[in-house]
């Protein structure tokens, strides 16, 4: 039973950094039907942003932290102006192969900067444990669960609440009419994607101390964020992280409990039955066409 | 230019549309058979590993590029194809029998996964082929008592009609390029043939297709279980080309690289997936030129415009350290990928065709000829 409750919240925990990760796909899909391939690849460059402002620099840990918020906020504008906004309203096929590109570029100039190792940045949470009981929780867990909830409720009083919310929503039902009624589309874009990379960065810092950063983690990490948002149904933000808890759950049970080798595979299993099930996910819309 | 006069409905659908084509290929496949007796032994093999990108790209465009079926899951098919040929291969089975076999396998477990694939629709169908294909490298790599696990299988060298024909002799090559042949011309006729048209058109649209009598759900399956089946032929190929196959082989990666090839040649014709075969083929090349003469010749340019030997020695010095740069391959492919996307999205194949048709317009080329239409309505989420 303990060992049954420690595996537990391990695998909410890790499961966060994938809801968080699949975060930043599903709000980049909600305001602009663009899949972001490179979402891990901008969750590894924002680990490596405040690797060098806290353990380069040496500056305070909250202080490297907005730090890299905000860094990653710029260059996710900065991503979307030069990368996805000539191709906005092309079929999505071309737009999956874009982002792809762009983080087979992130990976390797990353690489290039930074180099090969693995990185690990100190935390004011790093050493503490919390004992409840026999049951010992690492506080950098705990971090990632707290994290995650205070995050997800100011997306979602940011989506339902603010005027900018509303207007993002708006233009992911239809863009040109969104357009039509004087909403700034591309900038709402822009902003999406800047609030995508820094959610990103946030997934990347809490995420050092458990996995450390190194430039591929982006691509492992990217590839069960993936399964967790369409899981919980792609666009859906509750479904993102619901999803994300769950793929991560059943990733550190399968890990304890199965034979070796189930681990990886079993999120992938539950996602193909999931689907098979459910094709537009456990959260999804499910929309139909009128002719 | 030469100007097309249709008269007869089987016009629209001739293989050749004009002699120009007959020669053109005619002088293509000839130069192609001369190819070994000519080029050294490291040029022929690099040709060979364009045969079988080539196939593969034919067989994603079959899926991908005409029935509008995005898949990343291809690596998958071809490590089936090869492992199966491996396997049959200890059995002391003949070529023809395993090479068909490995076919015919893939095919099935293809249809298998166009099955779930009939109810998901653009990024849906993306993850469940990825979910597929990461099933199938960690079987690959537990399966210990066919596969042998992560130690990887040794493969011999296919013995055909009781000749040995090893890896680097012309005779694979051409039994490579066959298979290419035979693809291509065997896609260009299914292209023509009901099923083809059946395909294009749930590409345009489902919904479409469907009130035209087509049905979708059959097609789709059959259009998983052919692009399957001839990547299943491609991986017996791979298998004897490496002769030494280990799950690691087939991952993500591959399947992205397919993905490359078809985009960089052009997603809509397979003139396409040869040009992109070649592309991904030769970038290993270019990468060691990089690294090993242009150094040298850049500082030969720098000392010829007058700079000193020292400078020269400097400039030579740090470009060799640039072009040995870690994760060159990965930046060159980012920056490619993007680029197509961006400013060329037919691809190396349209690029002809846009300088083509500059030719045969000379003085009236308009550009807004190719230009592609952006829709801001219509939302892939509700297909």
């Amino acid at each position: 039973m303990l060992d049954f409750v420690q595996q537990l919240v391990s695998g909410v925990a890790l499961g966060c950094v994938y809801g968080l990760i699949a975060l930043g796909f599903v709000l980049v899909y909600k305001a602009t039907e663009v899949v972001n391939f490179a979402q891990g690849d901008l969750m590894m460059l924002g680990g490596f942003f405040a690797f060098t402002f806290i353990g380069m620099m040496g500056l305070n840990y909250w202080v490297g932290f907005a730090g890299a918020v905000a860094a990653m906020a710029l260059f996710g504008m900065l991503a979307e102006r030069i990368v996805v906004r000539p191709i906005l309203g092309y079929p999505q096929f071309s737009i999956i192969m874009a982002t792809i590109g762009l983080g087979y570029f992130l990976r390797s100039v990353a690489g290039m900067i930074w180099g090969t190792d693995d990185f690990k940045i100190e935390t004011p949470f790093s050493q503490g444990v919390l004992r409840i009981g026999s049951l010992v929780l690492a506080h950098d867990k705990l971090s990632v669960i707290a994290a995650t909830i205070i995050l997800c409720t100011l997306l979602w009083l940011f989506f339902n609440k603010t005027a900018l919310g509303t207007a993002m929503r708006a233009s992911s039902e239809n863009m040109l009419a969104a357009y039509y009624m004087g909403i700034p589309v591309k900038r709402v874009v822009s902003i999406v994607w800047a609030i995508s990379a820094a959610v990103a960065t946030c997934a990347g810092v809490l995420l050092a101390p458990i996995t450390f950063i190194h430039s591929n983690v982006g691509l492992v990490l990217g590839l069960k964020a993936f399964p967790a948002a369409v899981l919980g149904g792609f666009g859906s933000i509750p479904g993102a992280v619901v999803g994300g808890v769950l793929i991560g759950v059943i990733e550190s049970m399968a890990g304890f409990y199965l034979p070796e080798g189930w681990k990886d595979v079993a999120p992938y299993i539950v996602l193909l039955v999931v689907l098979l099930l459910k094709p537009e996910g456990l959260f999804g819309l499910h929309a139909r066409k009128k002719v | 230019m030469r100007f097309l006069f249709k008269t007869d409905y089987e016009d629209d659908i001739r293989l050749f549309p004009h002699s120009g084509y007959v020669v053109s290929y005619g002088l293509l496949f000839a130069v192609l058979l001369i190819a070994p007796y000519v080029l050294s032994s490291y040029l022929m093999s690099q040709l060979v590993f364009v045969c079988i990108y080539a196939t593969v790209g034919v067989a994603l465009l079959i899926l991908t590029g005409f029935t509008g079926q995005a898949s990343l899951g291809h690596a998958a098919f071809l490590a089936i194809g090869a492992y199966t040929a491996a396997y049959l291969q200890k059995y002391n089975v003949p070529f023809p029998a395993y090479f068909l076999a490995a076919g015919a396998l893939t095919g099935c477990i293809g249809a298998l996964v166009g099955f779930p694939a009939l109810r998901l629709q653009g990024i849906y169908l993306v993850i469940a082929t990825i979910s597929f294909a990461f099933i199938v490298e960690e079987i690959l790599a537990r399966w210990e008592s066919v596969t042998n696990g992560n130690e990887g299988l040794r493969v011999k060298a296919l013995s055909l009609l009781g000749v040995t024909v090893s890896r680097d002799s012309p005779t694979f090559y051409f039994l490579c390029l066959a298979v290419l042949v035979l693809t291509i011309v065997g896609t260009l006729n299914l292209l023509r043939s009901p099923t083809g048209r059946a395909f294009v058109a749930i590409r345009d649209s489902e919904t479409a297709a469907r009130s035209m009598g087509v049905n979708v759900a059959l097609y789709k399956v059959k259009s998983f279980a052919i692009s399957a089946a001839i990547t299943g032929f491609a991986g017996v190929l791979f298998a004897h080309k490496l002769s030494f196959i280990s799950p690691e082989m087939f991952t993500l990666q591959l399947s992205i690289e397919f993905i490359i090839v078809i985009l960089i040649g052009g997603t809509f014709s397979l003139h396409g997936a040869v040009l992109g075969a070649i592309f991904i083929v030769m970038i290993d090349p270019f990468l060691t030129y990089l690294k090993d003469d242009m150094p040298g010749i850049i500082a030969g340019i720098a000392t010829t415009l007058g700079a000193g030997t020292a400078t020269a020695g400097n400039i030579q010095s740090e470009v060799a350290a640039f072009a040995s740069l870690n994760g060159l391959k990965g930046a060159i492919y980012g920056i490619i990928i993007v680029l197509f996307v961006l400013f060329e999205p037919l691809g190396l194949y349209g690029r002809w065709l846009k300088i083509k048709l500059f030719f045969q317009l000379f003085p009236l080329y308009k550009r807004a000829t190719f230009k592609r239409q952006k829709i801001y309505v219509k939302s892939e989420r509700n297909r």
